[in-house]
């Protein structure tokens, strides 16, 4: 194949990949999905305390 | 699905609060050195004629202290904080993670005593010699092992969109910063390219270039994509957008190093590509730029009470700014005007005070108080004061950069009827004179901003000893 050929279809095959992955990303399908992971800043609190109630114990 | 998973896992925050007091450390020694050399265009007797204060020394202490020391230290600060939180685990190997703190703090102090010595591969933003760039690349894979390795033993399904950035930016600097160091050493201080001419001039940018796109961008949108939504105590506007954002910005950065090789020995074809995909790179910064912002929809009122959420705010103002400009000035038409002028300098800045630096200070203030068990900074007034100096030193910087830049190149091509160039050199130094001054004015009131930080850091830390007994549960 042509080096130019190759070079003009890698760019077709990447535009091909940006539509999956944006096909992909908003179906409905995965919305709730998606939802849920949005919120993972917020789903750690208890974690968290336990870990500065025990930094505050190993400085007594 | 459920996000909360019961464990008895705690977090590693020691090396986090290490990085975190570092990053102000490094930040004020990196600005300083920046103020100085700033003055020294203006008033240049402040080399106090010895080789070790020259400018051409001193800038890559200044570039690398900002970019590794004040830059990366916040990238892995939050970053080790961030993948913890949001893979609810303990960092993979917390004798790692030490060793990434204190390998770091070394390749640092090599910094600092080397490149004032004139040693220097001279590669713009990969200056250190041969042996440090091999103790970098240990403490990068030690860096990368504890970062993989925490995500690999999450205890949610999802790895969060912010660790998909930090990721990105750990694997994409090892290949960069390996492929355009490689190099035959003559000695313990003096090595070679390995490649030729043009060739190491397009390996040199497409480093260069990635060194903004995947640690001052990519890294820096993983800590907004946490940080922002964390202050402004909402998810992200769109997750979906930000996976899209995600693959679109990683797929397209690399190409765009070219544009600062316009008018260069670089084949042509090549400039213009990279010229064509920096225009495109538009598209997917304005996405992230957009999707930050939009967060704050229904919670715009908090801007006024929150000093903390107006610096990630304004961050990203000037991220959106800043590439706008960018793409604008890979234009080879704009380029034949701005190239090797000061707009250069501007637009940079534009990037590393009004982003780098502001989205880095925004996320410190938010974490550092966490970090030691308390609920806010010292000093809500001081951070309100370190936003506005941070703000008006960086439009002083960014404003007098453009006057100077599009003085010059106007004044570098202006030509007679005789075909004679109507300016000489030194006329085109001499018009930048006033815009020197205030440069340097602008970069001393950021700095001053990073003083009152460290003060407020400060006093943080030791209002801890008083305060944490109060928030001891009654169970501990």
């Amino acid at each position: 194949m042509d080096i130019n050929t190759f070079r003009g279809l890698t760019t077709i095959l990447v535009m091909i990949v940006f539509i999956g992955i944006v096909l992909w990303a908003f179906s409905r399908k995965r919305k709730s999905r998606f939802d849920d992971a949005a919120n993972l800043p917020f789903a750690d609190d208890e974690i968290e305390k336990r870990t500065l109630n025990e930094s505050e114990r190993k400085k007594k | 699905m459920s996000n909360s998973v019961i464990n008895n896992a705690t977090y590693n925050y020691k090396v986090v609060r290490q990085f975190a007091i570092m990053t102000v450390v490094w930040g004020i020694v990196g600005m300083a050195v920046g103020v100085l050399i700033a003055a020294q265009l203006a008033w240049p007797q402040l080399n106090f004629d010895t080789p070790w204060f020259s400018f051409g020394r001193l800038r890559p202490l200044h570039t690398n202290a900002v970019i590794f020391a004040f830059g990366t230290s916040a990238l892995i600060a939050t970053s080790f904080y961030v993948v913890q939180r949001t893979c609810q685990a303990r960092l993979f190997s917390d004798a790692l993670a030490s060793f990434v703190f204190w390998g770091w703090q070394a390749v640092i102090v090599l910094a600092i005593i080397t490149l004032p010595m004139g040693l220097t591969s001279t590669k713009e933003y990969a200056e250190l010699e041969w042996p440090i760039d091999i103790l970098v690349v240990v403490v990068w894979v030690a860096y990368a092992t504890v970062f993989f390795g925490t995500i690999v033993k999450r205890k949610t399904s999802h790895i969060y969109v912010a660790n998909w950035f930090y990721g990105a930016f750990i694997i994409m600097i090892a290949i960069l910063y390996v492929v355009n160091n490689l190099a035959i050493p003559v000695s313990l201080t003096k090595s070679y390219s390995i490649f030729p001419g043009a060739i190491d001039a397009m390996v040199q940018w497409w480093w260069g270039h990635n060194a903004v796109g995947f640690l001052l961008t990519t890294g820096f949108l993983g800590m907004m994509y946490y940080f922002v939504p964390k202050q402004a105590e909402r998810p992200v506007y769109s997750y979906r957008l930000s996976i899209v954002h995600f693959w679109a910005l990683i797929t397209i950065y690399v190409w765009a190093g070219a544009h600062h090789l316009h008018y260069s020995a670089l084949p042509d074809w090549a400039q213009t590509a990279g010229m064509v995909m920096s225009l495109i790179l538009l598209a997917p910064s304005w996405g992230g730029m957009i999707n930050g912002m939009m967060t704050l929809s229904g919670a715009w009122h908090k801007l006024r009470t929150d000093p903390i959420l107006r610096f990630l705010v304004v961050a990203l103002s000037f991220y959106g700014m800043s590439t706008f400009e960018g793409p604008m000035m890979s234009i080879k038409t704009v380029n034949a005007l701005s190239h090797n002028t000061d707009w250069t300098i501007g637009h940079v800045h534009a990037g590393a005070l009004g982003w780098v630096a502001m989205i880095s200070i925004g996320s410190l203030y938010h974490l550092i108080p966490r970090l030691f068990g308390l609920k806010e900074m010292y000093s809500t007034s001081l951070i309100n004061a370190h936003f506005w100096m941070s703000t008006i030193g960086t439009v002083l910087y960014i404003a007098s950069m453009w006057v100077n830049g599009i003085t010059q190149g106007l004044m570098w091509r202006a030509v007679n009827d005789d075909g004679t160039l109507t300016y000489s050199f030194a006329e085109s130094i001499t018009a930048s004179y006033p815009g020197y001054v205030v440069r340097a004015i602008g970069g001393a009131i950021f700095l001053l901003g990073m003083l009152v930080m460290a003060y407020n850091v400060w006093m943080t830390v030791r209002q801890r000893e008083a305060e944490a007994v109060d928030n001891l549960p009654q169970t501990a």
